[in-house]
């Protein structure tokens, strides 16, 4: 019993991976914006069940441009998970290399989306689906800028040699808050481009 | 079992241990610790004054309407008292309270050394602080929130408060928020990674369950607030319309968001309070708690229920007849989880020799106070009887038997029994059963009548009111009890103040309890274990006596981990160690990063624009440096024992 319990063998100091208290941490921070997202979108439903005319009041957007940007954002999750791997196989440079291809590919969304509200025909004092649309986008963005910020680190401690292939949790947890603001983007732009769609 | 505990406190290796854990010197100590007992008391005094606080903001509307058309305060002072009041004790006082008795108790229930994110810990502190500061900024100029505590739109809209009243509430509460999430997952993977080793979950004291589901819905309540909040203050900045009709909005928004938040938010207040009591009572009571598996189930279970009757505050706003069923239903069968904590308490009393001190007035008057309570709630989850009710002094009479009974009453409960662990020093006990007894009668003389004048239509929020209502007596009622509640509050308080000097030793365990908490030193080392506890029951220090437990835990084990701050992980559901944490030191980022995110706050309330970019980039410096890769450690893996 006390065997199983307190091993005899040495166990990992300082655990890395699924057993270090930080994974842990970033999941339950993802789990808490993914829920601050969710309210977001529950009060986008809400007032489009409520309104009294046609909803979107400006129309139905075009998909096109965001849709573009949607896969240029998912592809830079895949270039985060290639950097990553090259981590965990030894590679500083291509960790590094793979972050700022990441981080290339997150600015390129930024700016189509700045883009495409450089393009609308409300603003956010418009209505309120001009609110949700500006407030609700304006957030993710946000997401990104905080998610450029956390890459841009890390590509600089992967340049100076702080990342091992034993020894690179912030990586994981960096990436990890990356995917969220990508899987989150699948939700918004299916809410605001998909969803009239529907009806 | 004395043995064993007077052998744990004389480690051979304690000095070490001392020198690695103890935070340092002076000021920059003061501000840098990452202690959970300093962070714990200091969580408890905090929450206290500001009790005080709204204590006083309640005496002042009692006097006011301690007789019909006085004119002590005018309709909008009385406005920003009574939403200060409100916004004080739910906010700034009932969580922050429990998060302290959570944080100054976690690792010494659970057998660690701290919790998972020391620094963390440190900075929901300073938070809860810098919003608490926040939100009163105000007030001294007559400026503070002015439209409830909950804050409906329109009336919380530009048109109707122009100052920056509602803006101080909507940007403080997105300001607490920050605290209280950091708060909820520090708690989460603390629970899930550092109990000692055999601590598997069915071992956990109740406390740390109702903390621990307090946590999880906070993870998922308080977006809804922050949420809220933000689109109230950008209606108001810049002129968006999400809850504006005129422009495709609507008002109720922010009612179904507030209450989606609102409602696990209220038993985020009582849960831990529950554990508070199912952890002290059974050690008055000399046996175990009756049912603990289901007093364990019952309190997820009225969380997972508690997420489903937020629209029973939104009876009388017009909804579909199938929603109001729906959600009444659910309110009454949240009635069920409570009921059986409620026998389980009982049944513990029932069968065993209880003995009469002062947490254990508390803890069993908080049992008939919470049946008060729940059965007025009941009644309000039936829709005919709501629509009656709400709105008036029956809901307001409510609220207080759920707050002050389930919050209050434990929580000072719970002081009384944690005092000697915190202090060293024994509360005096004579002043303690006089506090008790006046508080429970000044409660019971205050909130009883409350619910006369709700049934007789007395509107809650109203700064006076004309004579001949039939509101009168209870009113007078009211102002007389709440003025004998606030003395008896004050003895607790004073009894406090003169026994943490005055006291006589407590021991480690003077009231011969069963949990960890107890087998280390009034108060603890700084590294609370010498050794870390192998846990083989619910009780590990009462084993000996109980019969039904059959193992024996070992609170000398061969665990010392005295390298460096080390404390065991172990797995979620069992508790098998598998890793050696390293846990970080004194730290200054924690209270930097506050004052920087404070700077963000304030130039967004002034429209400072220019202070809250300097002090975003003041944050994310502050954020970089805390969160930076240190050295990895001299060795890859090490033994947990010898």
């Amino acid at each position: 019993m006390a065997d199983v319990l307190v091993p005899r063998e040495p166990v990992p100091v300082a655990p890395q991976g699924r057993r270090a208290s930080a994974w842990y941490g970033m999941i339950f921070l993802v789990a808490t914006e993914a829920a601050l997202f969710i309210y977001l979108l529950f009060s986008y439903f809400f007032l489009a069940s409520q309104a009294p005319n046609h909803w979107p009041p400006s129309g139905v957007p075009d998909p096109l441009v965001a849709g573009i940007d949607t896969l240029i954002l998912l592809a830079s999750s895949g270039t985060a998970w290639w950097a990553q791997r090259g981590i965990q196989l030894g590679s500083s440079i291509r960790l590094a290399a793979g972050l700022c291809v990441t981080i290339l590919l997150g600015l390129v969304f930024a700016g189509v989306q700045g883009w495409e509200w450089a393009h609308k025909t409300f603003t956010p004092a418009t209505n309120a689906y001009g609110s949700l649309y500006f407030t609700t986008t304006g957030l993710h963005i946000a997401h990104v800028a905080i998610g450029l910020i956390i890459l841009a680190f890390l590509a600089v401690w992967a340049a100076m040699g702080r990342f091992t292939a034993r020894r690179h949790l912030h990586v994981v947890v960096g990436v990890l808050y990356w995917h969220f603001v990508d899987v989150v983007w699948i939700f918004v732009f299916s809410t605001f481009y998909l969803s009239p769609r529907l009806g | 079992m004395a043995d064993t505990t007077t052998e744990t406190r004389v480690p051979p290796s304690g000095p070490d241990l001392a020198a690695i854990w103890e935070t340092g010197p002076g000021l920059k100590g003061w501000f840098s610790t990452v202690d959970h007992k300093e962070i714990g008391k200091r969580y408890l005094v905090t929450a206290l004054v500001f009790l005080f606080i709204g204590g006083i903001e309640a005496l002042v509307m009692r006097a006011q309407l301690a007789q019909p058309n006085q004119t002590l305060l005018s309709p909008a002072e009385y406005n920003q008292l009574f939403t200060m009041h409100g916004v004080t004790m739910i906010f700034l006082y009932a969580l922050p309270m429990l998060s302290g008795f959570s944080n100054y108790l976690w690792p010494l229930l659970l057998g660690s050394r701290d919790m998972a994110f020391p620094r963390l810990n440190a900075f929901s502190y300073w938070v809860y602080l810098a919003s608490g500061i926040f939100i009163y900024s105000t007030f001294l100029i007559g400026q503070a929130p002015n439209v409830g505590w909950f804050n409906y739109v329109p009336l919380a809209g530009k048109e109707y408060d122009p100052g920056v009243n509602i803006d101080v509430y909507a940007l403080g509460l997105i300001f607490l928020g920050i605290s209280t999430t950091v708060g909820a997952i520090n708690f989460i993977v603390s629970l899930m990674r550092t109990r000692a080793p055999g601590m598997s979950i069915n071992r956990m004291p109740i406390l740390v369950w109702g903390t621990l589901t307090a946590s999880v819905a906070n993870l998922f309540a308080v977006p809804a607030l922050s949420a809220a909040c933000l689109l109230l203050w950008l209606d108001r900045q810049f002129g968006m319309h999400f809850f504006d009709p005129l422009g495709g909005g609507q008002p109720l928004l922010w009612q179904h968001l507030f209450w989606i938040f609102g409602h696990p938010w209220v038993y985020a207040l009582v849960l831990p309070a529950m554990g508070i009591v199912s952890d002290g009572l059974p050690t008055f009571c000399r046996r175990p708690l009756v049912g603990y598996t289901a007093v364990a189930l019952a309190t997820v279970a009225t969380m997972v229920v508690g997420f489903g009757v937020w629209v029973h505050h939104m009876f009388a706003t017009g909804m579909p007849g199938l929603a109001l069923s729906f959600f009444g239903a659910a309110s009454m069968i949240i009635a069920i989880p409570s009921a059986v904590s409620v026998f389980a308490w009982l049944g513990t009393i029932w069968t065993g020799r209880p003995v009469f001190k002062t947490p254990f007035l508390y803890f069993s008057g908080f049992i008939l106070l919470f049946v008060i309570g729940g059965v007025s709630g009941f009644m309000t989850a039936a829709v005919p009887l709501d629509w009656q009710l709400t709105d008036t002094y029956f809901v307001v009479a409510h609220l207080h038997y759920v707050l002050l009974g389930i919050n209050v009453f434990p929580v000072i409960g719970g002081l009384y029994y944690w005092f000697p662990k915190i202090t060293g020093r024994m509360a005096n006990e004579r002043l303690g059963a006089w506090s008790f007894w006046i508080s429970f009668i000044g409660f019971n003389v205050a909130f009883m009548p409350m619910h006369l004048s709700g049934l007789r239509g007395m509107p809650r929020r109203i700064y006076t009111y004309p004579d001949h209502m039939g509101w009168d007596v209870s009113n007078l009622l009211t102002s007389l009890g709440s003025a004998i509640l606030a003395i008896g509050l004050l003895l607790t308080l004073y009894n406090f103040w003169i026994s943490r000097r005055r006291g006589g030793l407590a021991g480690p365990n003077p009231w011969d309890a069963a949990t960890l908490e107890w087998s280390v030193p009034s108060p603890p080392p700084a590294y609370n274990f010498a050794r870390i506890p192998i846990v083989a029951s619910r009780h590990p220090l009462w084993e000996v006596r109980l019969k039904s437990v059959k193992s024996q835990s070992n609170l000398n084990s061969e665990i010392v981990l005295d390298d460096g701050r080390e404390t065991p992980a172990t797995s979620t559901l069992d508790a098998e160690a598998d890793a050696v944490l390293r846990m970080p030191g004194d730290s200054l980022w924690p209270a930097l990063l506050t004052a920087a995110l404070a700077g963000i706050f304030f130039g967004l309330l002034f429209h400072l624009w220019w202070l809250s970019g300097v002090a975003a980039i003041f944050s994310i410096g502050f954020l970089a440096a805390w969160l930076a890769p240190v050295a990895p450690p001299d060795r890859a893996e090490e033994p947990l024992v010898g």
